[in-house]
């Protein structure tokens, strides 16, 4: 840990950034709120109630994950009867020996991303708030890697309601979208929520203070 | 936020520190509805499955795990969710998933099928299964015991439940061309299946399940009698050819009849399971129970040849009893060969009614005297050919007149009746005697005679010869009269002209006249000119 990577910070100096465009200004308050005199953007030292908020929306995509899984996000009906398909059991139909990559893309995007994501935000939480200084490099890496990936989730939800929109040659076959997939959405939303609000700039707060309290 | 108080003496302030938000946030609200959503939704998925029921079929083909469903009347009500085979490798047992709400169709004697494209002699169906894969099919049992482990049946009943009428009981030696689904018919209207045959366990038996459609469930009664209707009845018997059939579906697929023997009471109608027989054909069936049957036995000396079993014994013509069997047998002291034949009687059974029983007279012993005195009076029992095209025959009772005496011996079992030799061997007497008479026929002078007719017969044609000629003279008079070159015709032809140039002139005078009125009175104008 070098000492250039634990500068001191503006909320030490007592200065705000603006996440808007970036001026360093003094707060009138002391409570630190108000608006930036270039953007007129928010300003705050650190997006408030941040731990919260991350935790909340991570917990409500953690819950809404479960059912996502479970229930069907595709029901087809043909003439040979209806059938409902969870996202597991998509992959597993779409898994042959010439379809594998399509069932692997399925995989990665709708099963492996959404928990890794939700796993990655909780590790940042509970290290940051732990005041871990360890691998902050590795850290705010890893939640720009988050944040970068977590539209493409969304994917899923796309595909799946175009072709149930296409696919609707009435007596012989429809598609119509599962439950599962207003749990799918939800969880994308309410991953991407998180990552929002999840203030970056905390992970060095403790790295900071640390080198403050030893300096 | 600490509040100040200016009244009190200067105070050290506090510091202002930024506030930690650390208070309880809104935001807390999403997971909390979140966890709210995804809790209704597992407890509205749990609420929303049925029981699960395990179903033991002999072979699994074409079901499904997961896909495969159990339709009842169309209605999806559980799929199949997993399918093993048996611990003994021989059956196949199913785990299904019902739908909500269907407990209380899953009792002791709910049934389970699978529905495949079946094609049999009366119809054909399931087709819709050829596109859409087996399913399986239920019927719900009106036991209220619970059950959850069910077998399948091998074939899909023939008759659901939900349709009103009646199952009744059907014993039979032989199936003949009974399946189940063959139909039942009353006057010829199908009215009913058969729903299902099985074995008696001793073997003896065919007990034959059908089910009559309300509302002619109500035409079976205890005196209803059912009979195989399969194909073509055909009977060749001494009394002639006798052909039976039911509808054409019949003839090709077989049947079973019914009908009830007319009575004047209307019985009661029959209870569900009844046991009826069922005979093998309408002559059968309709054949009046025994009421006193007694066994003679006759012993011709002459062929039987067209006799069988079954053959009637007629008294004057009216049917009186069978012929139950008959046998040879050969007396070593004279080597004599003759046939006994053995007959039953039962006149009452046939309708033959016996005045005047008074309530203590033996019927035995009446019987004893009758057939005593019928005998001294010289009945004989005689083997006649009844149908001379197929030459069966029957046992004759009658009066010989001229017949030797004889009398009955009632401590023979069983007792003989004295018999006279066949009509075949009265008729070769007859033959005999009439080539006997023909011998004796003048036939030369009936021939001598017939030549001289004939002699007579020719003159008599010549001179009709004649009067035919002259005849032919008149008819060509007549023909010269009205010829087309008659006078006659041509003066016809010349008046008829004269009449037609009078019609004309009447009719111009007739259109001037309509024209000019007047002309009636000033003359014709032209003609004044």
């Amino acid at each position: 840990m070098s000492a250039a990577s634990n500068p001191v910070t503006a909320m030490q100096l007592g200065l705000q950034s603006c996440e808007g465009c970036g001026l360093l200004s003094r707060p009138l308050s002391a409570d630190g709120e108000g608006r930036c005199p270039r953007c007129d953007e928010e300003l705050w030292f650190r997006k408030p109630a941040s731990f919260q908020r991350t935790w909340a929306y991570l917990i409500a995509a953690a819950i809404c994950y479960i059912p996502a899984n479970l229930l069907p996000v595709l029901t087809t009906t043909t003439a040979a009867g209806a059938e409902s398909d969870t996202i597991m059991q998509g992959v597993v139909l779409l898994w042959s020996p010439t379809g594998w990559p399509l069932s692997l893309i399925v995989l990665v995007a709708s099963i492996m991303i959404p928990s890794a994501k939700i796993l990655a935000l909780m590790y940042l939480l509970i290290t940051t708030q732990r005041g871990s200084v360890e691998n902050n490099e590795q850290r705010i890496r890893l939640y720009r890697m988050i944040e970068f990936i977590g539209r493409w989730s969304m994917v899923d939800v796309f595909v799946d309601t175009f072709t149930a929109a296409l696919i609707q040659l009435q007596p012989l076959m429809s598609v119509e979208p599962g439950p599962g997939l207003v749990f799918f959405a939800a969880v994308v939303v309410f991953t991407m929520l998180a990552v929002e609000s999840f203030d970056p700039r905390l992970i060095w707060d403790s790295a900071s203070t640390k080198e403050v309290s030893h300096a | 936020m600490p509040e100040r108080e200016p009244p009190l003496p200067p105070v050290p302030e506090s510091r202002s520190v930024p506030k930690k938000r650390t208070r309880f946030s809104l935001v807390w609200v999403i997971p909390i509805v979140a966890a709210l959503v995804g809790g209704w939704v597992a407890v509205t998925r749990y609420l929303s499955q049925g029981e699960e029921i395990t179903i033991v079929f002999r072979s699994a083909e074409g079901l499904d795990a997961g896909k495969t469903k159990i339709h009842y009347n169309g209605v999806d009500v559980g799929t199949i969710t997993k399918i093993r085979l048996s611990d003994d490798h021989r059956s196949a047992i199913a785990t299904a998933q019902m739908a909500p709400k269907t407990e209380e169709f899953l009792v002791d004697d709910t049934k389970f099928w699978v529905v495949r494209p079946r094609i049999s002699g009366a119809n054909i169906s399931g087709l819709g299964t050829l596109i859409s894969g087996a399913y399986i099919g239920m019927e719900i049992g009106k036991s209220k015991k619970d059950r959850d482990e069910f077998v399948a049946l091998d074939t899909p009943p023939v008759i659901s439940g939900e349709i009103p009428g009646r199952f009744f009981i059907l014993k039979t030696l032989d199936l003949g061309s009974i399946d189940t689904g063959t139909p039942l018919y009353f006057r010829r209207l199908q009215v009913g299946q058969v729903a299902s045959y099985e074995l008696d366990r001793d073997g003896k038996y065919l007990t034959v399940k059908i089910f009559v459609r309300a509302p002619y469930d109500q035409y079976v009664n205890p005196n209803t009698r059912f009979w195989h209707a399969s194909g073509i009845d055909l009977s060749l018997t001494a009394n002639g050819l006798k052909v039976q059939t039911q509808s054409a579906l019949s003839i090709l697929i077989g049947g079973i009849a019914f009908e009830t023997a007319p009575s004047a009471l209307i019985p009661l109608p029959a209870e569900a399971n009844t046991i009826f027989t069922l005979y093998s054909n309408r002559t059968e069936a309709f054949n009046p129970p025994p009421r006193h049957p007694q066994i003679y036995q006759l012993i011709f000396k002459d062929s039987v040849r067209g006799l069988t079993p079954g053959a009637p014994v007629e008294f004057r013509g009216i049917p009186i009893g069978e012929v139950t069997d008959i046998s040879a047998q050969i007396d070593l002291k004279t080597f004599e060969f003759s046939v006994p034949v053995t007959i039953r009687l039962d006149p009452q059974r046939l309708g033959v009614k016996i005045f005047d029983v008074g309530p203590d007279v033996n019927l035995e012993t009446m019987r004893h005297k009758l057939i005593d005195a019928l005998v001294s009076h010289g009945v004989r029992a005689q083997i006649r050919t009844g149908n001379l095209l197929t030459g069966s025959a029957y046992v004759a009772l009658d009066v010989f007149p001229g017949a030797p005496q004889a009398t009955v011996d009632w401590l023979q079992n069983p007792v003989q009746l004295p018999t006279t030799s066949g009509q075949f061997v009265a008729t070769e007497a007859t033959v005999e005697d009439i080539i006997n008479k023909l011998d004796k026929m003048p036939l030369k002078e009936i021939g001598d005679n017939l030549r001289k007719a004939l002699a007579d017969l020719d003159v008599t044609l010549v001179s009709a010869r004649g009067t035919l000629v002259s005849a032919q003279g008149t008819f060509d008079n007549t023909s010269n009269l009205t010829g087309a070159n008659s006078s006659q015709i041509q003066q016809l032809d010349e008046t008829l002209k004269e009449v037609s140039r009078a019609a004309r002139s009447l009719r111009v005078l007739a259109d001037y006249l309509e024209g000019h009125p007047e002309a009636l009175i000033r003359g014709k104008k032209g003609a004044a000119k």
